[in-house]
């Protein structure tokens, strides 16, 4: 059999709980859940291959949100995180990360990934953030994975690698009821019965287009395209602030992070074409993107990042972690270009955009146990909406995610699907390998992505958004009709593509929703240039019903951290003052 | 509507003196996150079938033999 053939096929399994991503949170969350109990079975689903798959599959170079105890408290954490996303939190899932995140960190120390001490053996915690102390180095950060992995071989979860998950199953009831998936490989079906579902499928971030026309050239690992999110909506499930997008200052063309968290602490900062500083803090929010998008627009543009100030031995230390750790290629393509940090600034840009609560405060809703609004269904990392997540975030709402989901597993029976669920989606799965004539997913996926880019960015037109609604409908008719897809690698793509698509029209119901200006660039609507905190100081929840997308009004939950009135709006003084 | 094929100059090259795929190895082909190596049925070596990379770097990386070079992708160099 020569690989990527397609083959009929159709099996079933069953297991306890069902975790579907092994990339960062994937991996704790099936950890977590196979020790709350042993004699269960966790099943680990991955599209790729869990030694290698997700964001940090080349390892990452520090934490960037460590609450680590005589540098922060949960309660200042908390507090910061609010005030960045513009007062918007559900505080509770917040304070909860801040609190467990500590022994998260030990636990991590136990497994093997070293962070940065100093000379008295204490975290060396650095301060990136506007207000508090939260990030953490880490020196041998390449290591993560391969970490992870000894830990789930240890525990003897069960790893099924080349496996995308396409739908969910629920019962009659609406409890989660089981996954559908196809190998990537060879096509065929694997269907799984599970009392509970957890989802760690990562960001939307093949949603926009980068600039480079390069479509795999994202910032986010290309495998994430949104599957969770499309999954939890067919599922009808809500998602919570998806308007609320994620666009991140990166390394023009490279479009990978470069990465001011790690060189800010040694003295490194943004710069505008007059080497100066415009922005108060490098910390990523939409009230400091605003500030990059206006700079990079003004005759003050480019954006730069500036290291060549430092002295050599900090730019040797600041290279060896940049070139080895997250994206290793940084060096390579600086390398390219004739850049040396030591005499020229990075050249910057803004990426296209996505979805990611690692960042941003958008995504899949839960609550403070990982809880999604379908009994049995969880999610965690970039994918669930607790903001600024991160990796650190990732594992600690996986851990939160697998020891609930268990309880819940352990007290619950499998819930019984329709099977012509599972036709139906078989059939609409297998479609494009049914026409021997077409448009291959490349191009629909490209002209989705370019679609939007040029109606969907920020600044958002209620006009063009519109025009853009009209143009993904046209390429979601080609997508369900005309699509073709030759071998299970083109097949892969077309239901990527699949992903992509719903995530490009929730971004666009999500963003019309929200009559109002908020997060800085990452919800400014031009139309609506105000923040407006009479009617819109609230969460938006978007989900599926009666066949419709839909959207609703959800109230902040009551702070468990007050936010003193002068310090609301902490996040909206980013650029640097021209006077005292 | 006929279908064309389109040139690209991939990313990920592969040393085929260095390459062991023929004598059974397929770690480049295992790790990649976005599955796009191949092992080539007419050399037996591995190779870039699909120019879909990330320039993530774990093909180079976990090569037992120093086989794999991920370059950047033409457009963004």
């Amino acid at each position: 059999m020569a690989m990527d053939e397609i083959l009929d096929g159709m099996s079933e399994v069953s297991c306890d709980v069902l975790v579907i991503g092994g990339g960062t949170a994937g991996p704790m969350a099936a950890l977590k859940a196979k020790l709350k109990n042993p004699k269960a079975n966790v099943v680990l689903l991955e599209k790729a291959n869990v030694k290698r798959s997700g964001a940090i599959s080349m390892g990452m170079d520090g934490l960037n949100n460590a609450v680590i105890p005589g540098y922060a408290t949960p309660e200042q954490y908390t507090k910061e995180i609010t005030i960045a996303n513009d007062g918007i939190v559900d505080q509770k899932a917040v304070y909860k990360y801040a609190e467990n995140c500590y022994s998260i960190i030990e636990e991590l120390d136990s497994f093997g990934i070293r962070f940065l001490k100093n000379e008295n053996g204490d975290y060396a915690v650095k301060k990136v953030h506007h207000i508090g102390t939260y990030v953490l180095p880490m020196p041998n950060g390449e290591t993560v994975k391969k970490a992870l992995y000894r830990q789930l071989r240890r525990a003897r979860i069960l790893i099924s690698n080349r496996y995308m998950a396409t739908r969910l199953l629920t019962g009659a009831d609406g409890r989660i009821a089981g996954a559908i998936s196809v190998n990537t490989r060879t096509a065929e079906f694997l269907v799984i019965k599970a009392k509970a579902v957890i989802l760690c499928t990562g960001a939307a971030g093949r949603l926009g287009l980068p600039t480079s026309g390069y479509m795999f050239g994202t910032y986010e690992n290309a495998a994430n395209s949104g599957d969770g999110y499309a999954m939890a909506y067919h599922a009808g499930a809500a998602l919570a602030n998806l308007e609320c997008f994620q666009i991140n200052p990166l390394i023009k063309d490279y479009n990978g992070p470069a990465c001011a968290y790690v060189a800010g602490p040694y003295g490194a900062f943004t710069a505008n074409n007059e080497g100066a500083r415009f922005i108060e803090c490098d910390y990523w929010s939409g009230q400091m993107m605003l500030e990059f998008f206006n700079e990079l627009q003004s005759g003050k543009g480019p954006v730069f990042l500036k290291l060549n100030h430092l002295h050599e031995d900090t730019i040797s230390e600041i290279e060896t972690t940049l070139h080895k750790v997250e994206r290793p290629t940084r060096g390579l393509f600086h390398e390219g270009r004739g850049t040396d940090y030591r005499q020229q600034p990075i050249e910057m840009h803004i990426s296209e955009i996505g979805f990611c609560s690692g960042h941003s405060a958008s995504g899949v809703f839960v609550d403070e146990f990982a809880r999604t609004t379908i009994p049995g269904l969880y999610a965690a990392g970039d994918m669930a909406s607790v903001p600024h997540n991160y990796m650190l975030g990732a594992f600690t709402n996986g851990a939160v995610a697998g020891e609930h989901a268990m309880e819940f597993a352990d007290n619950t029976d499998f819930a019984a699907f329709d099977a012509a669920d599972v036709a139906r989606e078989r059939d609409r799965v297998m479609a494009p390998t049914k026409r021997d004539d077409g448009i291959p997913p490349n191009q629909v996926e490209y002209k989705t992505r370019r679609l939007v880019n040029d109606y969907l960015q920020p600044p958002k037109v209620t006009r063009k958004f519109e025009i853009g609604q009209r143009r993904l409908a046209e390429v979601r008719d080609d997508m369900e009709n005309r699509m073709v897809a030759r071998n299970s690698h083109e097949l892969l793509r077309a239901l990527e593509t699949h992903s992509i698509l719903d995530c490009a029209d929730m971004a666009a119901h999500a963003s019309l929703y929200r009559t109002e200006s908020r997060w800085g660039l990452y919800h400014l609507r031009t139309d609506y240039p105000e923040k407006n905190d009479d009617d819109w100081f609230c969460h938006t929840l978007l989900s599926k019903k009666d066949g419709r997308m839909s959207s609703e009004k959800r109230a902040v939950e009551p702070y468990i951290v007050p936010i003193a009135d002068d310090e609301k709006d902490l996040y909206d003084k980013q650029r640097v003052r021209t006077s005292a | 509507m006929p279908l064309a094929s389109y040139q690209t100059s991939v990313p990920v090259v592969v040393d085929e003196a260095k390459c062991i795929a023929d004598k059974g190895c397929t770690v480049c082909v295992d790790v990649c996150p976005l599955d796009v190596l191949r092992i080539s049925d007419l050399t037996g070596k591995a190779y870039m079938a699909y120019d879909e990379c990330w320039y993530c770097m774990p093909c180079e990386a976990d090569c037992p033999t120093d086989a794999v070079k991920v370059n950047i992708p033409y457009l963004l160099r």
